[in-house]
């Protein structure tokens, strides 16, 4: 049975093209899918459970999604809520879906997938062996998994199958792999596996496989023996090469896809061009494996207060690496002596942008910069700490001399006051799996009526 | 001469938080041919201060593509992280000679 997804964009907030969205609802489809989320920006959404877009765009594109899915008359899902799929960014993005409910006059049945996991949950697993990393894995141990302040696990396809059995208008799911919500209608279906799985990769960043990236609208045709892509608007189009080439983005391998229930193996996979728009796709392989979860975890690694100062001084450019560094032995002798705090009780280091900032160590480029930034990055147990260190090196960044017998210089601060308290430093702190006898094991489905 | 002489474009971008891929395009079969013989798997470990048997490397003759898959230097968002998304990776392999 031929499955038809419509795929608005990459993911909500990233916009898309009005046009090309009505045309995708004009064809039809069975399901709209779209992505809320991912690790991409790092881990302080995780880590603080909250989104990483403004509330009022997400707003408004959810806004045209939920009219859209009353026009189409089919399910609309959303995966990995809110940025990072905690439970309380589904409860966010259910929260908005409540509201433009009632603002459109719809009644609507709305599921939540929930994929945060109670730690005690994955020590047990961890103890029952059902714990693996991947490499490269951070250590993990009861306490450290007790300490994280969230963790969550990416839901797959029976996850998500599992939701759209309750026969909800809208799926507001938690952590999901990026292709999940798009390949579980057709492979709910029967359609072809592996081809329900490429396809939804290829699909998952809407129409970044197309020659028109930012245009957003994707449609996938899912059948007994592959799929077929088609961008929806009218400059975008789906070559061979656009679309096998998106298996490079953000995968450290391009030909294995790993999933809960096993992988998909692209090695076989055909690419073919139906016309000057669409690609058709069929040999990809599913195989499966034992069913278990990734995990992604975050915990505080920190708190942090940041300094920027400006060197436009010629001799100071040209000598800025020397100063920085008599400049931090001075300083940790001050933190010593005047708080008591000993070298490896928090971190201070400056980076000279216009040197090596973006690339730290493996910088092998020499220039010579009109002026160099020195971002301060202070890094401590507790805010108060932080700042505390920030206030206590701020006079010095501003005017610390390179030799004694110069008159005191003065550097340029972009602004007042020159810290800037950043809060808490997240990090990552799982790249494990864990094992699963039933794929709802770690996962909760509620159900909902709202709108009027 | 650099790689990038040689090649339309060298993007790289995390691939999750605990790995940075690179993906080399070549542009035409006569450059992969070129680039593909040319760029030594050590180098580029070398490159990014990690070790050879560490690197993923897939070359794609169908996309003109060499890719390189690395372990991130440092965990993307750590204390030590300076480039979030690692797109800025890219250039050290553009800039290397070939």
């Amino acid at each position: 049975m031929t499955t038809r997804v419509l795929v608005p964009s990459g993911v909500l907030c990233l916009g898309f093209d009005r046009a090309a969205l009505a045309r995708g609802v004009a064809l039809r489809p069975d399901i709209i899918a779209i992505d809320g989320g991912s690790t991409d920006s790092g881990p302080f959404s995780l880590g603080a459970g909250q989104s990483k877009y403004a509330r009022a765009a997400t707003k408004s594109e959810w806004r045209d999604l939920m009219l859209a899915r009353a026009k189409a008359g089919v399910p609309l899902i959303i995966g990995t809520a809110g940025t990072c799929g905690t439970d309380a960014t589904v409860d966010w993005m259910f929260d908005i879906t409540a509201e433009l409910a009632a603002e459109l006059g719809q009644k609507l049945r709305v599921a939540r997938l929930y994929s945060s996991q109670p730690a005690e949950r994955v020590i047990t697993a961890m103890e029952e062996g059902r714990l693996r990393p991947l490499p490269p894995a951070p250590e993990v141990s009861a306490e450290g998994l007790r300490a994280m302040t969230n963790i969550v696990a990416l839901a797959g396809a029976e996850q998500v199958q599992a939701a759209l059995a309750t026969g909800a208008d809208i799926i507001i799911a938690g952590r999901t792999t990026d292709t999940a919500t798009i390949a579980a209608l057709p492979l709910l279906r029967g359609d072809h596996a592996g081809g329900a799985w490429h396809g939804a990769k290829i699909a998952e960043c809407g129409a970044l496989c197309s020659t028109n990236p930012t245009s957003g609208v994707i449609v996938v045709d899912f059948d007994d023996s592959g799929f077929t892509v088609e961008a929806m608007h009218d400059s975008a189009l789906c070559t061979p090469h656009s679309v096998s080439a998106h298996m490079l983005y953000e995968n450290s391998d391009p030909f294995q896809l790993y999933e809960p229930g096993g992988y998909l193996d692209v090695r076989g996979a055909v690419y073919t061009a139906l016309d000057a728009r669409r690609v058709r796709v069929e040999g990809s392989a599913w195989v499966p494996g034992r069913y278990s979860v990734k995990l992604e975890g975050a915990r505080v690694a920190g708190y942090q207060t940041t300094i920027l100062a400006v060197l436009r001084d010629p001799h100071y450019v040209a000598n800025a690496r020397e100063w920085v560094e008599k400049l931090t032995r001075f300083l940790k002798a001050e933190i010593a002596s005047r708080m008591g705090l000993a070298a490896d009780a928090y971190g201070l280091e400056f980076r000279l942008i216009g040197v090596d900032s973006a690339l730290g160590s493996l910088e092998n480029r020499q220039g010579q910069p009109v002026e160099v930034g020195v971002l301060g990055i202070v890094t401590a147990a507790t805010q108060a700490t932080a700042a505390e260190i920030g206030k206590l090196i701020n006079p010095f960044v501003l005017h610390y001399p390179l030799t004694e017998d110069e008159e005191l210089p003065t550097f340029a601060f972009p602004y007042s006051p020159a810290t800037t308290d950043r809060g808490a430093l997240y990090e990552f702190a799982l790249n494990h799996v864990m094992e699963l006898d039933d794929p709802m094991q770690a996962f909760r489905l509620t159900v909902t009526e709202v709108g009027a | 001469m650099k790689v990038k002489d040689q090649v339309l474009k060298v993007r790289s971008k995390n691939a999750g938080p605990f790995w940075v891929t690179i993906d080399v395009f070549c542009g035409t079969p006569e450059a992969f041919s070129t680039v593909s013989a040319a760029l030594k798997t050590d180098a580029v470990a070398r490159l990014y201060g990690t070790e050879t048997q560490l690197v993923k490397r897939f070359d794609i003759a169908d996309l003109h593509v060499v890719k390189f898959s690395i372990p991130r230097p440092v965990v993307q968002g750590s204390a030590q992280d300076r480039d979030m998304h690692g797109a800025q990776w890219a250039h050290l392999l553009a800039e290397m000679a070939l």
